[in-house]
Formats: C-alpha cells, sequence, structure tokens
C-alpha cells in the first residue's frame, strides 16, 4: 500500500517538473528525434495545453454528471418510472455513437473551437454515470427507506438525506469511470480546433516525430492513472465513512 | 387511544385485512400475533398510513387518521421495524436525533434528549453516541432502532417484528428492557410478532389473526383459557398452556408465609421459572426473597393450582 502511494507520488512529481520544466527532459527524448528535431514540443506551454485539456474534461464531465445524476433521480421516482427505458437508450446512444462522429457533425453547428469536443465528452460520458446512479440508488437497503418513510421524511428528503448520500461512493465510480474515458478521448478534440493534449500528438504524427507522440501520449496517461487511482481512493473513503465497508471491495 | 373501525385492504380486489375492529387502549402493549400472510404488519402500517385502507376509518384519541398529512402523523408515532433500518451514513446521534430534526427542535435539546435515550437503554453516550451503526452489535444496532422511535416522545410507538434477527438471548434481554421502558413512559405501543410466546410475555392485550380476520382480542390470560378457535390453540400448543399461564404470574403475587428449605427463589421472578426450579431440585416448597431478605415461601400445590385453567 505504501510502496504503491510513494509510486504514485514520484510519478505525480515527474510529471509536474516536466510540464513546468520540460528542457529538463530533452535528453531523455533526445534519442526518439531524427535530423536535429526538437525533442521537446515547442509549440506552446505544455503545461497550458495541460490545464486546458483538463479543462475540458473537467467541464464535459460536471455537465453530464449534472444531467445524468437528474435523469437517475426522475425515473427513480414514482412519477418518472415510464421514463427509465427511454432514459437509458438515450444514455446508451450517446455511449455508442462514435465521438469523432459527433465531432463531425457538431462542426457545421457550433464551429471549430471548444465547443464540438465538449458536445462529443458530454455525450460520451453519459452512460457510466446514469447507470451507477442508478444502481445506487436503486440498491438502498429495504428496511432504511421504509424506515424513513415511516418516520415521516418527505420524498424530497428522503432523497437528499438517505438515499443520495448511501450511493454517493456508487456514483463516484461511474464519476471516475467517465471522466477516464473523457481524458483519452478528448485528444480527438485537437482535429476540430480544441486545445487539447492531441495537439501533441498531432503534431508529431505531422513531422515524424516520436518524441512528440510519446510526450503528449505520456501525459494523458499519467494524469488518467492518477486522477483513477485518486477517484477510487475517495470512493474508499466514503464507503467505510457511511458504513458499507463490505461494498469497498465489490 | 387507537380504534380501528371495520377496516379492510384489498390487493387486487383480494382483502389482505379483512372488516378488523379493534380497539387499543391508552398506555397499554397490544401484540397483534399471526402467520405471514394474515395482514397483521398491513393493519399495522395502516395506523402511521405506510398503508391506507380500502374501507373503514382509524382514529387516534378521536381523530380520524385519514385528515392528517402522512408525513406528519409519522412524525407523531414511533416505527421500529426488524432488521432496525439505521441509516448506515448516519451516525448513532444523528439516526436518534432524525425525527426531531425533522421537528425543528434545537440543536441543545435534540442533543440532550439523544443522551437522554442513549442512557434509557443502557448505551453509554460518550462511547456510542459518535459511532457507526455497522460497529454496533446486533442487539445494540437493535436498542439504538427503538431509542431513533423514541426520539421525539411519542404517545404511540409502532414495532414490527422488532426482535425478529436477534438471537434469543438477547431478544429476552430487549423484550425486558422494552416492558421497563414501557411502564417508565407510558407510550401505547401496537407490536407485531409471529411468536406467541413473545405476544404472551409483552401484551397487556392479544389481537390474534388470520387470513385478514382477526380472530380474538383479549388478556393473555382470557387467549390462553379460552381460545376463541382451535387455530389460536394450536398457536399456544396444549402441551405449553399451563406453563405459558404460570410465565404471566410473578413469585411476589403468591407469596405464602412459613418456611421451606434450598435455594431461594427471588420474588421478581415468574412462576414458570420457580415452577422449573422446584421440579428440578426435586422439592415442594421454596424460600422467596426480596431484596435479599426471606419473606415467605412458594409451594408447589399453590402452582398446580395456578396452572389450571381459568374459569
Amino acid at each position: 500500500m505504501s510502496w504503491g502511494i510513494a509510486i504514485r507520488l514520484v510519478a505525480l512529481v515527474v510529471l509536474v517538473v516536466f510540464l513546468v520544466q520540460p528542457e529538463l527532459f530533452a535528453g531523455v527524448f533526445g534519442a526518439l528525434t531524427q535530423n536535429g528535431q526538437p525533442s521537446i514540443y515547442n509549440q506552446g506551454s505544455l503545461l497550458d495545453i495541460t490545464l486546458s485539456h483538463l479543462g475540458i474534461v473537467a467541464v464535459a464531465t460536471l455537465a453530464a454528471t449534472l444531467v445524468a445524476v437528474a435523469l437517475a433521480i426522475i425515473v427513480t421516482r414514482p412519477f418518472g418510472a415510464e421514463f427509465l427505458p427511454l432514459s437509458r437508450s438515450l444514455a446508451n446512444i450517446g455511449q455508442t455513437f462514435p465521438p469523432v462522429a459527433v465531432l463531425a457533425l457538431a462542426v457545421p453547428l457550433l464551429g471549430f473551437g471548444t465547443a464540438p469536443t465538449l458536445v462529443a465528452l458530454f455525450l460520451y460520458g453519459l452512460l457510466p454515470i446514469f447507470e451507477n446512479t442508478l444502481t445506487g440508488l436503486t440498491s438502498t437497503p429495504p428496511a432504511v427507506v421504509e424506515a424513513a418513510r415511516g418516520m415521516g421524511m418527505t420524498g424530497w428528503q428522503r432523497l437528499v438525506r438517505v438515499e443520495l448520500p448511501i450511493a454517493l461512493p456508487v456514483i463516484l465510480g461511474g464519476i471516475r469511470l467517465s471522466v477516464v474515458i473523457s481524458l483519452a478521448t478528448a485528444t480527438i478534440g485537437s482535429t476540430v480546433a480544441a486545445r487539447t493534449l492531441g495537439e501533441v500528438i498531432i503534431a508529431g504524427l505531422q513531422s515524424n516525430n516520436t518524441a512528440f507522440v510519446l510526450q503528449g501520449g505520456l501525459i494523458v496517461g499519467v494524469l488518467a492513472v492518477l486522477i483513477y487511482d485518486g477517484l477510487s481512493a475517495l470512493e474508499r473513503l466514503l464507503l467505510a465513512r457511511s458504513g458499507q465497508a463490505s461494498r469497498a471491495n465489490a | 387511544m387507537i380504534e380501528i373501525d371495520d377496516v379492510s385492504r384489498l390487493y387486487g380486489g383480494v382483502p389482505v385485512v379483512d372488516h378488523v375492529t379493534l380497539t387499543i387502549q391508552p398506555r397499554t402493549i397490544c401484540v397483534v400475533v399471526g402467520t405471514s400472510g394474515s395482514g397483521k404488519t398491513t393493519l399495522l402500517r395502516m395506523i402511521n398510513k405506510l398503508v391506507n385502507p380500502s374501507s373503514g376509518s382509524l382514529r387516534i384519541d378521536g381523530e380520524d387518521i385519514a385528515g392528517i398529512p402522512a408525513y406528519e402523523l409519522r412524525r407523531r408515532i414511533g416505527y421500529a421495524i426488524q432488521g432496525h433500518g439505521l441509516f448506515p451514513h448516519r451516525t448513532v446521534g444523528q439516526n436518534i436525533a432524525t425525527v426531531p430534526k425533522l421537528l425543528g427542535w434545537d440543536k441543545a435539546k435534540t442533543a440532550d434528549r439523544v443522551d437522554e435515550l442513549l442512557t434509557l437503554f443502557q448505551l453509554d453516550p460518550q462511547a456510542f453516541r459518535d459511532r457507526l451503526p455497522h460497529q454496533l452489535s446486533g442487539g445494540e444496532q437493535q436498542r439504538v432502532g427503538v431509542a431513533r422511535a423514541l426520539a421525539a416522545k411519542p404517545n404511540i410507538l409502532l414495532m414490527d417484528e422488532p426482535y425478529g434477527a436477534l438471537d434469543p438471548v438477547i431478544r429476552a434481554k430487549a423484550q425486558h428492557d422494552l416492558l421497563a421502558i414501557q411502564r417508565k413512559l407510558g407510550t401505547t405501543i401496537v407490536l407485531v410478532t409471529h411468536d406467541m410466546e413473545e405476544a404472551i410475555q409483552l401484551g397487556h392485550t392479544i389481537a390474534v389473526m388470520a387470513h385478514g380476520k382477526l380472530l380474538q382480542s383479549a388478556t393473555p390470560t382470557e387467549i390462553i383459557g379460552h381460545p376463541a378457535t382451535p387455530f389460536i390453540a394450536e398457536l399456544i400448543g396444549s402441551s405449553e398452556r399451563p406453563f405459558r399461564l404460570l410465565a404471566l404470574s410473578r413469585v411476589a403475587d403468591h407469596i405464602e408465609p412459613g418456611v421451606a428449605e434450598g435455594a431461594p427463589i427471588d420474588a421478581d421472578a415468574s412462576l414458570r421459572d420457580a415452577y422449573a426450579d422446584m421440579l428440578w431440585s426435586a422439592r415442594s416448597a421454596m424460600p422467596v426473597t426480596r431484596h435479599g431478605e426471606i419473606v415467605g415461601r412458594l409451594t408447589l400445590d399453590a402452582l398446580a393450582k395456578l396452572a389450571a385453567r381459568p374459569q
């Protein structure tokens, strides 16, 4: 356990140093270049591009979370039960529709830039969050729901004080999946001029510079691993604190 | 007083509760006994409007509950269920404070009430207040569940198989504690169980249900002595009748003057325990003590008369 934390800390420190002072790593990447190509990406600050990449993922995931959780809440209430199949279909379509196709369709409507990428990531991120929220809200122990009703909580009070807090770790699991998928998928946003790490990879592909491709790929990969592990740890903490430790390893 | 007046509940045209009329006197324990599917739980859940009657009416202290919003009524009535239903993400203190918080009690009053209840249920407030339910034993969870039901000082407490998940030793202790707490607080308790033994031990009155109908509602002595139907007699068990009757009375009420040999029995014990003890030690009389002092004796002859079918 402590070894795992140490390795992740080292990875985080190396990543931050690389983003702030990429020239320090010129020697490492130099071996991958040919004919005196630059070994470090030089068409913009790696730090700025990474922050922009993270920002796009954060905005898209936040929007997907709000919509998916709201949908899941509605379809688990008595008045919304009949919308369950419809909502499921919508979330499934969002997941199966290729993000590249979404980009192609969105550009004529929204123009080049960040917006089409946000739409693609938003649609792509809905399903895991929706399904997990649904699971979390419908697997509240029946005795707990019965007690909450029997003590005179209104429907809203049951949702906010009992059902959502108990479902929170499971919902977070969905957000975690969604974030990691979006981190990787966001790179293709650079094909329509969104500022993401895909820019670095594409520049490397165009100039046949393996060092660029590797830099873009590694940053995305390390970010994904660190964020995934961080959110997993948060879930375990929430599970333990809400007395659901037995579910922590499920 | 709870008045259940000709109440029925149909599910898909089939009556689950069928024209039940039952009055529960204030400050008493009424135990509703029946096998599964007898409608006993449905009847209980109609008292706090978790189920609405298809016909008939229910009144609490003369007020028809049909006119009271469900959530408001439920906050006035304690509700404890099998498997306790404690909120896993809230501490013991927060769980107990649920209804006071819904009613908008201020913090200090709520905190005092939580500590008072923990103490009443023999749980040290200091040690238990901030624990999570999963850190408690089954018996402790059950006690917290009942404490939570009593938090807002309800006049009525509904209990649905509250001891179903407990082992026999802890169950006996919980039943004993419930009687003491009921005597102390004077709460009207309606308790649902499938266990006739539990009913006889706890109930001032016992209401027996089968197939949605109320078969008999009477005192334990009456139910044991004069069961209204063969089914009730079967629930009591013919070979158990005299012992169940003895279990209803305490030694204190049947002390005779005189002396006897051997180990004494406490005046608070039940006659059933005294009887078992006498048979086991092959005596025809035993000394009775109260607060450690011998106050008289109990004879096998007297017990034999008391165990006979009441006239």
